[in-house]
């Protein structure tokens, strides 16, 4: 296994994300999620839990800096995003892979452009990704669809397609909102077999999901959002 | 696992080359913002009618300075003496004399005296034929071609003809010739004004297209910024597309309008022999423009398209500033 990323987070590398006394509402709302402070660690591997309408979608998007804190600190690869620069925003979220619980992959675009959508973005030219993207798409079982249109997959395509499209730049911290909420179980453990090994690989990894039977096969620690807070199961 | 890893070595290792060829099908490379066609053929339409319009302010402008060029020179370089009848002279004798005082003019080339009979056929056709012109004190005129380049001093010629021939007058053309001036600069003055306001109304109608598109693919710039675009990027797919629009329209509107010219010219020219013809002609020379003409079409063309294509990168930016 290629361990180059090992070197590149030392023991001591600042954490990817920090929170310090986060919290968020929206518009007038009441505070959908109150002090927050936690890190996610280079390497690491966590499940981000808790009901519906816990809070799960919004501490990542407040991640993802879609959404800013109403009070609270938020750092991220070692760096507080207070007042980021538009540039720097740009190269934060090129080194975040990100599954949305409502996939958000483009219409107009076929499976294979949406895949190699961030690529395309960063001005590469398409020569050089190609076959790394049909690669990708064969192992997560899109192989024959790639030139299909997203409207035209199933739900569990759909997503597969979502996860594809997070792993293609093999980002530092991938954020990946129930990336298996549309897939049979059996699909669902090679999804997860496919994000532990992105894992091994360097990447951060935070999975929210409230499928126990999911997080039952990995001993991990666990956010487990009640009440608009947080609580840590190591 | 064993697949990802491989997938993952032969990222880093080779990238290209040795692999299986790929099905070309897959350089689809669709533009990353979808302007709705409807919208799009919209936006087109609109460029095309104000390209059209530009194009045809742009080459009537053009035709007027080319033939008020050409008016200006060929009356400046004439010059006329007008000899009126005086009951106890010999009219003859005064337009004999006259010629003789002209060619003694520095710079004058050629003198062309009318003959009695060449001055009733000039009143002709304001006075009918069949009118005995030897009850009307029909005027003289003598015609003086001056040489090319020329600027000569005719205030002596003025005094000469003054004392000598009462009833001469000379006329340079210099009121003619500033007048012609002036209308032909105003023309083509309001020329260049419609051009200018049909480009900015051209620019006015890409900034709604293009917020129109903003906000229509909200959620496509959303994902593009979450995978990693910048503004700049963004601004730039706008733009590429709405250039190709513009491009399409302009072209459309500018082939209109020199398809119009060309008709035009072919109308005029079966006039030709008719007198709506020949005040036409007199106006606008052949109708035809020249390469000049055509050169300024295709230009307002490639401007408008241009055009289109920066103040919608100029749009997006502003709209992605304003919006965080
Ligand atoms: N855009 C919004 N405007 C107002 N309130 C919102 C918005 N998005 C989410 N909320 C509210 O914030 C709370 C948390 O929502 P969130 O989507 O983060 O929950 P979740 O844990 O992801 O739920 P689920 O497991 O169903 O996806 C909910 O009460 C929700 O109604
Ligand atoms: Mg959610």
């Amino acid at each position: 296994m290629e361990a180059f990323y090992d070197n590149e987070f030392a023991e001591d590398a600042p954490p990817v994300v920090h929170f310090e006394n986060v919290g968020v509402r929206y518009g007038m709302g009441p505070e959908v999620l109150r002090d927050l402070t936690f890190s996610i660690e280079p390497h690491s591997f966590q499940f981000l839990t808790g009901p519906s309408g816990a809070g799960k979608t919004t501490l990542l998007r407040l991640i993802l800096l879609a959404v800013r804190p109403t009070r609270g600190l938020i750092s991220l690869f070692g760096e507080d995003v207070s007042g980021i620069s538009k540039n720097a925003l740009t190269d934060v979220r090129r080194r975040m892979g990100v599954v949305f619980q409502d996939f958000r992959l483009l219409d107009h675009l076929t499976t294979y452009e949406n895949v190699a959508l961030p690529l395309r973005v960063q001005g590469k030219e398409e020569a050089s990704y190609r076959a790394e993207v049909v690669e990708l798409l064969r192992w997560v079982g899109l192989g024959d669809r790639m030139h299909v249109l997203p409207p035209v997959l199933s739900g569990g395509e759909k997503q597969r397609a979502a996860i594809a499209r997070a792993l293609i730049v093999r980002p530092d911290l991938l954020l990946a909102d129930e990336p298996t909420g549309n897939v049979d179980p059996s699909l669902a453990r090679r999804l997860l077999r496919l994000f532990i090994e992105l894992n091994r690989l360097g990447t951060s990894v935070v999975i929210a999901t409230h499928d126990f039977s999911l997080m039952d096969q990995l001993d991990v620690r666990r956010l487990v959002l009640g009440d608009g807070r947080l609580h840590i199961d190591e | 696992m064993s697949e990802l890893s491989h997938a993952r070595a032969s990222r880093s290792s080779a990238p290209e080359g040795d692999k299986r060829p790929l099905p070309a099908s897959l350089r689809r490379n669709a533009p990353l913002v979808p302007v709705d066609s409807a919208g799009g053929q919209a936006l087109a339409a609109v460029i095309a009618i104000l390209t059209f319009l530009a194009a045809l302010c742009a080459g009537g402008a053009e035709l007027v300075a080319s033939s008020s060029t050409q008016w200006r020179s060929d009356i400046a370089r004439e010059v006329t003496i007008q000899i009126r009848p005086n009951p106890q002279r010999s009219i003859e004798d005064d337009v004999a004399r006259a010629v003789a005082l002209a060619r003694q003019t520095p710079g004058v080339e050629e003198t062309q005296a009318f003959s009695k009979a060449e001055s009733e056929r000039l009143l002709e056709p304001w006075l009918g034929t069949g009118l005995d012109f030897n009850d009307l004190p029909v005027p003289r005129l003598i015609v003086l071609k001056l040489q090319a380049e020329a600027k000569p001093d005719f205030t002596k010629l003025r005094q000469a003809l003054r004392d000598q021939i009462p009833g001469a007058s000379l006329d340079d053309h210099a009121l003619w010739v500033s007048r012609l001036s002036t209308m032909a600069n105003t023309i083509i003055g309001v020329g260049v004004i419609l051009v200018a306001l049909v480009l900015l109304a051209a620019g006015l109608a890409v900034t709604f297209a293009t917020r129109g598109a903003m906000a229509g693919n909200r959620e496509v710039v959303d994902v593009l910024h979450f995978v990693g675009a910048s503004d700049d990027f963004i601004a730039r797919e706008f733009q590429r597309r709405f250039f190709k629009l513009g491009l399409r329209g302009s072209m459309v509107g500018a082939g209109a309008a020199l398809a119009m010219t060309v008709t035009l010219g072919f109308v005029t020219r079966s006039w030709r022999a008719s007198p709506a013809g020949d005040q036409l002609e007199a106006l606008f020379g052949s109708f035809s423009i020249g390469w000049r003409g055509y050169a300024v079409v295709i230009l307002i063309a490639l401007a408008v398209a241009l055009i289109t294509g920066i103040v919608s990168r100029l749009t997006v930016r502003r709209f992605l500033n304003g919006n965080g």
